[in-house]
């Protein structure tokens, strides 16, 4: 591989790793900050990406689509229709323990995935959407990427700044206080169930922003570029592994695995056909154990939860 | 349509959907009892059990004689798995050790597909014409499936009302602190728990696998029903979820009347829905986590 070649690649991976840190950002307020389990994360990123897609692409005959609205009303509107789907379930699901939201996500994601392959009229079936418009798409293939990873840094940068700040306000001191004992929280006078959900809307819509920047990114998108279990599974390990409750964690996290996980796919794919797909199935049950051993070994992750007023422990 | 078409066509088949659901549910509902959290590994454990069966069925052992070594196997799995990621986990929020079952549950799968592939399988080829009893129309393995899990609901409930073990169980089950100080040791208890809980699995993933194919999702895609029917029931109740895997068989099968046929698997969503709104404590009044 050239120079040129592995430049490209590195900035073709950036741009992924800065996907994948927004998905972590958000289930790092729903989890890190609130405690709730999201096992649906595929499902919410889904909805993102096709209600962007749908709002922005060229017509096409057979689905719906074909508005060719401006790019920021197809993120925006990603980020409401995640919020949208997240919010009767956390209204439902909240008042039990976390454990009665993670099935329900993981019910919703899989609901929403039999949508989208069922409902051809809206998401074009198993073809999926294309003709989806790239911001500065029309630049060369080298300058176009680099605008794209510049958006995509920013919006990264804007959540992060903006969760960040708003886990140092009383707001997050709150939310700690009810992930961390809520009962005490209930009795100072704190809405534990409409704090939560809160986090949960706030979370799922940034998902949602995710999805939307990754079909841009790739300009369509069909049923089968989500592993539902996997990506979920993907963006659980970068949470913990990066640090839970930690924002820097989350993002170094999502760096970490998605490299170890896109250079562990170049290997399997040398190998020989036979074994390959076998190996591809062994590499999932690496990323299950690699779960296991984080959270044996070290259940804070890399850069640990700062705790307000004392230095940074361990 | 007839009334016999109708039951025949409809209830028949949903009756042993969700017979098999109810021996899932059983499993489910026994770790949300007794251990106090969701265990996500749960449908996978069954594909499992599902595919050592196979591996039996291959080496010349007929199915049904299949089914117990199976149940023995992945009891003993389950045993291991345990020990091995969710014992050390005890002391910590449980939503952890729920975490840590949804990994096991991608570990366990991947098992299966590495060692048997991802193409559907079958014990048996070839097509079974069902027998007639008053009418009703009955294959031989539908049969035998109802069968085993009415043997494996009466044994079970036998267990736990006489057996001292099985009191020891419902003990843990309503109040752990209370059970170790009257003497129940509780990891005896856990290891008895996921031995039962393993066999379950086994069991409901082999009657999947005989009643249709087997796939490597096969488990993971009855994971929602099961437990829509353990939470339908009752969490900690036995009875409660044998009522609510028919239930949810049943309108699973009925929902063509309402919903596209692709929507199927979107009825146990619904009714999870519905009862965590309506009656979050099940039918007969389970616990609410």
């Amino acid at each position: 591989m050239d120079l040129l070649g592995l430049a490209n690649y590195a900035v073709f991976m950036a741009i992924l790793i800065g996907i994948y840190a927004l998905l972590a950002l958000g289930l790092n307020i729903q989890w890190g900050f609130t405690g709730l389990f999201n096992a649906g994360i595929a499902g919410f990123f889904a909805v993102g990406a096709y209600t962007s897609a749908i709002l922005t692409s060229l017509p096409a005959t057979g689905r719906l689509g074909g508005y060719e609205l401006p790019l920021v009303v197809g993120w925006l509107a990603a980020m409401a229709a995640a919020a949208l789907i997240a919010w009767p379930i956390g209204k439902i699901c909240l008042r039990f323990r976390s454990d009665y939201l993670a099935i329900a996500t993981i019910g919703i994601a899989e609901i929403i995935r039999l949508v989208i392959r069922t409902e051809g009229w809206l998401t074009g079936g198993v073809r999926g959407v294309t003709g989806v418009p790239r911001p500065f798409g029309d630049l060369d293939y080298m300058p176009s990427q680099i605008a794209y990873l510049a958006i995509v840094a920013t919006l990264v940068l804007i959540a992060y700044l903006l969760v960040e700040r708003q886990v140092k306000a009383p707001w997050g001191r709150m939310m700690r206080a009810i992930r961390d004992n809520e009962l005490a929280a209930a009795a100072m006078g704190k809405q534990v169930e409409a704090r939560r959900l809160q986090a949960f809307v706030f979370g799922s819509a940034l998902m949602g922003l995710a999805g939307a920047l990754f079909v841009h990114f790739n300009r369509s998108i069909t049923p089968e570029a989500i592993d539902p279990m996997i990506a979920t599974f993907l963006i659980w390990i970068m949470l913990i592994l990066g640090g839970s409750g930690n924002n820097r964690g989350a993002i170094l996290g999502a760096a970490v695995i998605w490299i170890i996980w896109s250079v562990s796919e170049l290997l399997t794919d040398r190998l020989p056909t036979e074994v390959a797909v076998q190996a591809k199935y062994a590499r999932v049950f690496i990323i299950g154990l690699t779960l296991q051993l984080v959270l044996r070994f070290r259940p804070e992750g890399i850069l640990p939860e700062r705790q307000a007023g004392s230095p940074p422990h361990r | 349509m007839s009334f016999m078409d109708f039951l025949n066509f409809h209830i028949v088949p949903g009756v042993v959907l969700g017979s098999i659901y109810a021996v899932g549910a059983i499993g489910i509902t026994l770790v949300f009892g007794i251990l106090r959290f969701s265990h996500f590994a749960h449908g996978d454990m069954a594909t499992l059990g599902a595919f050592v069966a196979l591996a039996l069925v291959t080496a010349g052992l007929t199915p049904w004689a299949a089914l117990p070594i199976a149940m023995a196997a992945v009891a003993v799995v389950a045993i291991v798995v345990d020990k091995l990621f969710y014992d050390y986990l005890k002391a910590r929020p449980k939503i952890m050790t729920v975490m840590a079952s949804l990994g096991v549950a991608l570990m366990l799968r991947a098992v299966v597909q590495v060692v048997f592939g991802v193409d559907p399988r079958t014990y048996a080829s070839g097509i079974v014409r069902p027998d007639e009893y008053f009418g009703i129309l009955l294959r031989d393995r539908e049969l035998y499936t109802l069968a085993a899990v009415v043997a494996i609901v009466i044994g079970l409930t036998l267990f736990l009302r006489h057996s001292r073990w099985g009191k020891a169980m419902r003990a843990m089950s309503d109040n752990p602190d209370l059970a170790r100080l009257s003497g129940v040791d509780n990891r005896k208890v856990t290891m008895l728990t996921w031995a039962i809980v393993g066999a379950l699995c086994a069991a409901s993933g082999f009657m999947l696998g005989i009643n249709n194919e087997l796939h490597s999702m096969m488990g993971w895609q009855v994971l929602l029903p099961m437990f829509a029917a353990a939470i339908l029931g009752g969490v900690g109740r036995v009875e409660g979820a044998v009522l609510g895997g028919l239930i949810v068989g049943i309108a699973e099968e009925l929902s063509i009347f309402i919903l596209p046929a692709q929507y199927k698997a979107a009825t146990a969503f619904a009714l999870l829905l519905l009862i965590l709104l309506v009656r979050p404590r099940g039918l007969l009044n389970g616990k609410v986590l």
